[in-house]
């Protein structure tokens, strides 16, 4: 069944025959992230997609995979475009590698996520928030709720985990 | 036609110098263009013809490229006369002018047609903002979408600035390096009477504009502006008895693309873009090196790109495009020239076709500055590049265009004089 939520004022939809995006955000809306781990070769793919990207396979299993990782790189928008996000800058878009499966199969390859980020309840973090986060800080999971069904997957700071003295950020601050 | 020396029918090399851009032609570069896109192509179609002196009956192909925000050429084939034996109109923005370049030469090869004329025409201020505000920015996020789109990623400069943020960490870039793309672009602009902006910006300049998505400022971002342009393909031997001594081309290389075109920040190094991959599809085709080359056309949608595209292709050590581009070596007067027209960021945004047309006028040796023109119709070129003069790369033998799509996806060409 299609998908539709309402996210910031922006229509969010998938359709009812994309079952791969489907399928991710449903596991989303439960708050527990999966990625499709190609049934031959095993390796783990993001986002999703109709063939394995290493071994042409076609099918797949949604897995469970941990939602922690280092931030890879980032960027800070102070001019949204978007309607939806113009009350909300500067807002952060992070890359973030997955600790699982990093480095893997080449060593600059990653399960690279994305997400902006958020507060631990998955709200748009504030600009106090935003100027603490750079390239290597450490980063948890969240999920932002849109409707019933449909849940985004976000970043916020991973209070537990050890973090760089200073996070590398732009030179111009 | 007797064939080079080196002449290997079975590779691309076979190709070399034998099609030439014989034409080119643009409106006038505007915001609030008042006419339609059907009226600004034909426009630059028409003048493109005219400068290669050619008749509604001598083009029979062609080729053009949009998204969803032109008119499909059969409109301005049927307005200018043009009886079409080939056409095709193509999706696509930056990287397509050169990909294009190659799609005409093929189609003339299989004795599909026998000259393609190439536009793109868009009102990139006044209808569909190439900047992504406006109507586009407003369109519900559907499926794939939801992965970039929903976190407030859609337009250029914030689907790309993951690779410059990330070019600075890995090389120690430094954003005063990288604004003097602009300030170089704007010197060229301001002895350009076509540029939209001809002020000259200092890199002061750049870095107090205002922040749009860290680390791009204002300034580190192109224009946004309403024209159309074209290019016109032909066989070398035809373009002997046109009006120009039309420039060569030797190697073009067309939407060349890192891995997982899908989501390309899931292959790094992310600080690497396309020209890692078409550089060696450019240089052996070409029979010609980075060292080789008088002038560049480095597709500047933004500072970085143009910085970026540089270093992948060879004119400096991958991660010392800062420095490069720092240097003065891509001003007038320096080494090798970059984009002399202004460019995107200061003449007008074409998506690439200005950068090709500029680098044609200077292979032709008649670049369209304020010099004054002599008693043969040729402009008297002084090459005194200060402000209001000239832009016209003294001796000028060989050029290199490296389009941009995006960090993934780029397209690349090489010219000789002809």
């Amino acid at each position: 069944m299609a998908l539709k939520g309402d996210y910031l004022g922006m229509a969010l939809t998938v359709d009812d025959l994309d079952i791969e995006n489907l399928e991710y955000f449903k596991h989303c809306a439960a708050h527990d992230f999966h990625l499709q781990q190609c049934d031959d070769c095993k390796k783990l793919r993001y986002p999703p997609t109709t063939a394995c990207p290493w071994c042409t396979c076609l099918t797949s299993t949604w897995t469970p995979v941990e939602g922690k990782g280092e931030v890879h790189s980032y960027e800070e928008v102070h001019h949204a475009i978007q309607p939806a996000f113009k009350t909300h800058t500067p807002y952060l878009v992070l890359l973030v590698d997955l600790d699982t499966q990093k480095g893997q199969p080449t060593p600059d390859e990653a399960l690279r996520v994305v997400g902006n980020l958020t507060t631990p309840d998955g709200k748009l973090a504030p600009p106090d928030a935003v100027k603490q986060i750079g390239i290597g800080s450490r980063v948890r999971m969240v999920f932002t709720d849109v409707s019933d069904g449909l849940s985004l997957p976000q970043w916020t700071l991973d209070e537990g985990a050890k973090q760089p003295e200073k996070p590398w950020r732009y030179p111009q601050e | 036609m007797p064939l080079p020396a080196d002449t290997d029918a079975t590779t691309p090399k076979y190709l070399r110098d034998k099609y030439a851009i014989v034409g080119v032609g643009e409106t006038t570069y505007t915001r609030g263009s008042g006419r339609t896109t059907r009226a600004l192509g034909t426009w630059a179609i028409r003048n493109a013809m005219q400068d290669a002196g050619l008749k509604a009956s001598d083009v029979d192909g062609m080729l053009s490229y949009s998204g969803n925000d032109s008119t499909f050429g059969p409109f301005l084939a049927g307005d200018l006369g043009i009886r079409l034996n080939f056409f095709m109109d193509v999706h696509g923005g930056g990287s397509s002018t050169e990909a294009l370049i190659g799609i005409a030469i093929g189609v003339i090869e299989a004795g599909m047609c026998k000259c393609v004329a190439i536009f793109r025409s868009m009102n990139g201020y006044s209808q569909v903002r190439i900047g992504g505000t406006g109507a586009r920015s407003a369109a519900p996020v559907n499926g794939d979408q939801l992965h970039s789109r929903a976190y407030g990623w859609q337009s250029a400069g914030q689907m790309f600035a993951p690779t410059f943020m990330r070019h600075m960490y890995d090389y120690g870039t430094r954003p005063e390096q990288v604004a003097m793309v602009k300030v170089v672009h704007s010197e060229h602009a301001s002895n350009n009477p076509k540029a939209y902006y001809k002020k000259r910006y200092t890199v002061d300049d750049v870095l107090s504009s205002r922040i749009i998505c860290k680390p791009l400022h204002l300034l580190d971002c192109c224009v946004e502006t309403d024209n159309a342009t074209c290019v016109i393909v032909t066989r070398a031997d035809r373009a002997r008895d046109l009006r120009h001594t039309s420039p060569l081309i030797r190697s073009v290389v067309g939407r060349c693309s890192k891995p997982r075109t899908d989501m390309h920040y899931q292959h790094g190094p992310i600080s690497r873009v396309a020209g890692y991959y078409a550089k060696d599809i450019l240089w052996p085709n070409a029979g010609l090196g980075p060292e080789d080359v008088d002038a560049t056309g480095a597709y500047d949608a933004f500072t970085f790109t143009a910085m970026i595209q540089l270093e992948e292709y060879g004119f400096c050590k991958k991660g010392e495009g800062g420095d490069y581009v720092a240097s003065g070596i891509t001003r007038l007067g320096g080494k090798r020239p970059n984009n002399t027209s202004g460019g995107h960021l200061c003449e007008a945004y074409t998506h690439g076709m200005n950068m090709v047309i500029e680098n044609v006028r200077q292979l032709r040796h008649d670049v369209d500055d304020s010099c004054p023109v002599g008693p043969d119709g040729k402009r008297q070129h002084t090459y005194d590049y200060r402000e209001g003069g000239c832009r016209q790369v003294k001796d000028i033998e060989v050029t290199c265009n490296l389009g941009w799509a995006n960090p993934m996806t780029g397209s690349a060409m090489v010219m000789r004089r002809g």
